[in-house]
């Protein structure tokens, strides 16, 4: 955490927004893009919570707490509310996909659409 | 009443709250009762938001801190920055309020005698005050983060409105196109929000605009913001969900989803001139705006000329429709460091944008509550095999004319007011992008003409012979709108004049907006 | 499932909902609150639905009371934060009262449970809304997917 560019945490949030992109981006199977969203999802709470750390810092939490620097606790009430969204959004859209197997019998995004131009 | 005013800003979006959650419990007593309740929710909101309208016009910006000592402490003592939740509604925030407010109520009143037929009924209800809530909480915000919550709620409400009819297999594929641009673009905006929050600890839009010192990464977060809000309000080249999720949303749910897409609208003008402000390189982004909207308005008619599903050919017609209002804010956007251009036209120009928003929303909807109607009468939304309604719809056809030529530019409807304000000053900014406007103008009144005649011009046809019209509350819902469009074209010098001049101003004065909140630290 | 997973998942469940409620409750003090601890919950009640079947499950545990749990929890939230609408909303109005109304010193401290006014209260309310919601989502996609198998 020297703050040079091999900062270890934010260079897994810029992989997991590239894999993420990618496969939102170019799978043609439906549960696949929910994975893709899931994982961008996970690569931003990651960043959230990364941008708060301080150096040697301890968890912001006032019970039986020892000395020293704490970490920002506001970015992760952001990332809990963001993870809350994402569950209630994947739900949302798992169900939609099996209701879409059930009328279709498929889900590769290309057989079951049936709206174009 | 004053107290009633005080705390109006947040019961506007508490009291929609609690009625989407009484909704499931009260239906279990009666389904008469659940109506009544969401009717006089929504009668109650457009209440509150005239009169925290008429005092925002008197007494200037509105503040409201949740869960402090008195609704205007935003700083304590001791603090340098605001705490807590602070909504702040100025007159840009109310005049996109009083737009959600009585479109939303408009669409409930026209859904009652849909949802007879239907079942699962009660979570219609919950769902539909649900995404009010979301529009009218995100115009009202004055935190990014708040606004990043209101508009995941919107979202999740819409996408499941719009795939509310699961026995039809394009109703879940509307949806779904929905929902995934909808996760993919408000979690753009939230790593923009932990942009701006790694660099000034600050989460206040007023508070960021007073620290916001524009450097590369706040470039970064300025082009996050605007890709994912132009992915929201289905600006081209992001426009492919709209067509789809409009054409199958059921009953009157079409112009909320509409609405709620205008309010991402307000989000990126927000963004725009007040976060950003006199820091930003306005000509640059100007620019990027105006070209959006010219894309949106060609790409949206030309789309829209040869289809053949009603609902679909509205929605290409939204899609050209928000072009306007882009390319009107756009020019102001664009002449906003230069002082003679923006008195002389760059004004007028975001007002015509801003006047067309409204207008927009009226004749829209009720374009799409009759091409609803269409649909609940015949069972199809297929042109080539409508015609010859308009003897059994009568008031139907009415309500469509009015629209068809009020979005035409046809004078004296609104549609021509906010156009002609559009025309003369992007006019004098650059000639070629009016004439684009004009032609876009004329291209619409051919589209509409031949939908007007293939559904309801045209000999009688033989399996529409006992076509009544609508019920009485789906008339009710048209004629609010029908008369609000009259009235607006009647009296357009005093619309502009106290509702559209006063947000074209609160846009414009960074200064105030910032001061409202800050006081002066 | 077999007998041996019946039996263990018997004897599982109650510390893992006792665990749950724990953590709602706590969320004042140490990590945790609403959500976690109706997380928590809630993957107790999948842990039932995949050792016993989702049709044995669904014949108790019905989807209207779901419902009536859900809708009374988020009742119970907006009511606490319209009870303090005398000053502003979402005023804790119950710090220095009785219930919850201890205030702590500042700094490290041992927890105290009575502290922090509406917000324990806020918590259970919540805690409520996620184990109803939650539940309902496992359960009926549970069934659904049963459903598509039997028609198959």
């Amino acid at each position: 955490m020297t703050g040079t560019i091999f900062n270890i945490p934010f260079l897994a949030v810029a992989a997991l927004v590239g894999i993420a992109l990618y496969i939102i981006i170019s799978q043609r199977n439906l549960i696949k893009l929910v994975m893709g969203i899931t994982i961008l999802e996970s690569g931003v709470n990651l960043f959230l919570i990364t941008l708060g750390y301080r150096a040697a810092g301890i968890a912001p939490i006032y019970t039986n707490a020892p000395e020293g620097v704490m970490v920002l606790p506001v970015p992760q009430a952001l990332t809990l509310t963001s993870i809350v969204i994402g569950v209630a959004t994947t739900a949302l859209m798992l169900s939609m996909i099996m209701l879409t197997y059930r009328h279709t019998g498929d889900i590769d995004s290309e057989k079951s659409r049936r709206m174009k131009g | 009443m004053h107290t009633l005013v005080a705390h109006s800003a947040i019961l506007i979006i508490a009291i929609p709250l609690l009625a989407a959650f009484l909704t499931p419990l009260i239906s279990r007593v009666s389904k008469k009762a659940r109506d009544i309740l969401v009717i006089a929710t929504l009668v109650f909101v457009e209440f509150l938001v005239i009169i925290l309208a008429k005092d925002i016009y008197l007494n200037g910006i509105h503040i409201y801190t949740l869960g402090a000592s008195s609704p205007s402490l935003t700083i304590p003592e001791h603090y340098m920055v605001p705490v807590r939740i602070i909504l702040e509604v100025d007159a840009m925030s109310i005049f996109m309020g009083i737009i959600s407010a009585t479109v939303s109520l408009a669409a409930t009143i026209y859904s009652i005698s849909f949802m007879k037929e239907e079942t699962g009924g009660d979570r219609f209800y919950t769902l539909l005050l649900l995404l009010v809530v979301g529009m009218l909480g995100l115009e009202f915000t004055g935190d990014m983060f708040n606004m990043f919550v209101f508009l995941e709620i919107l979202s999740i409400s819409g996408a499941a409105l719009a795939a509310f009819r699961t026995r039809f297999a394009d109703a879940l594929e509307g949806g779904f196109k929905y929902i995934v641009i909808s996760a993919v673009g408000a979690l753009v905006i939230l790593f923009a929000i932990g942009i701006f929050y790694s660099q000034y600890n600050l989460l206040n839009i007023a508070a960021l605009a007073q620290a916001m010192q524009y450097t590369m990464l706040d470039k970064i977060a300025l082009a996050l913001l605007a890709m994912a809000f132009t992915m929201k309000l289905a600006g081209v080249p992001m426009h492919m969900w709209a067509p789809d999720t409009y054409s199958v949303a059921p009953a009157g749910t079409t112009p909320m989803i509409y609405i709620a897409s205008q309010a991402c609208l307000y989000g990126l003008f927000r963004t725009c001139f007040t976060l950003y402000g006199v820091t930003l390189n306005t000509a640059t982004i100007g620019w990027i705006v105006i070209i959006i909207g010219v894309l949106s308005m060609f790409v949206g008619v030309t789309m829209a000329v040869h289809q053949s599903d009603v609902k679909r050919l509205m929605a290409y017609h939204a899609i050209s429709q928000s072009g306007y209002m882009l390319l009107g804010v756009g020019v102001g956007l664009a002449v906003l460091g230069n002082p003679e251009a923006l008195a002389s036209y760059g004004r007028e120009a975001m007002s015509g944008g801003i006047f067309h928003i409204i207008n927009n929303a009226l004749y829209k909807g009720l374009l799409f509550l009759t091409a609803e109607a269409l649909f609940f009468r015949l069972g199809t939304r297929d042109l080539n095999k409508m015609g010859g309604m308009c003897r059994n719809m009568k008031y139907t056809s009415i309500f469509f004319i009015i629209g068809a030529l009020a979005i035409s530019g046809i004078p004296p409807f609104n549609g021509f007011t906010s156009k002609l304000m559009i025309y003369e000053s992007v006019y004098r900014f650059n000639p070629i992008l009016s004439v684009i406007a004009m032609l876009v103008s004329i291209i619409t009144l051919a589209s509409f003409t031949k939908a007007f005649q293939a559904a309801f011009t045209g000999p009688a046809l033989p399996q529409y012979k006992d076509v009544k019209e609508v019920p009485k509350p789906m008339l009710i819902g048209m004629g609010i709108l029908t008369i609000i469009i009259i009235f607006f074209s009647l009296f357009p010098g005093l619309i502009v004049n106290s509702i559209v001049n006063p947000a074209t101003d609160a846009l414009i004065n960074q200064a105030t907006y910032i001061n409202a909140v800050m006081g002066g630290l | 499932m077999s007998k041996i997973v019946r039996t263990i998942s018997n004897l599982l469940i109650l510390f893992i909902l006792t665990f749950g409620l724990y953590v709602i409750m706590h969320g004042h003090l140490t990590p945790g609150g609403g959500f976690q601890g109706g997380a928590v919950f809630a993957s107790g009640i999948a842990l039932l639905i995949v050792a016993f079947g989702s049709y044995n499950i669904q014949k108790k545990l019905k989807e209207h009371h779901f419902s009536i749990l859900e809708s009374s929890g988020a009742m119970i939230f907006i009511g606490l934060a319209f009870g303090g609408i005398a000053t502003v909303f979402f005023y804790n109005f119950l710090v220095g009262s009785p219930l919850f109304g201890h205030i702590p010193p500042p700094g490290s401290n041992p927890g105290d449970i009575w502290t922090a006014g509406i917000i324990p209260l806020m918590n259970i309310a919540v805690g409520l809304k996620v184990i109803a919601g939650l539940s309902v989502i496992v359960l009926v996609m549970a069934l659904a997917s049963s459903k598509i198998e039997i028609e198959e």
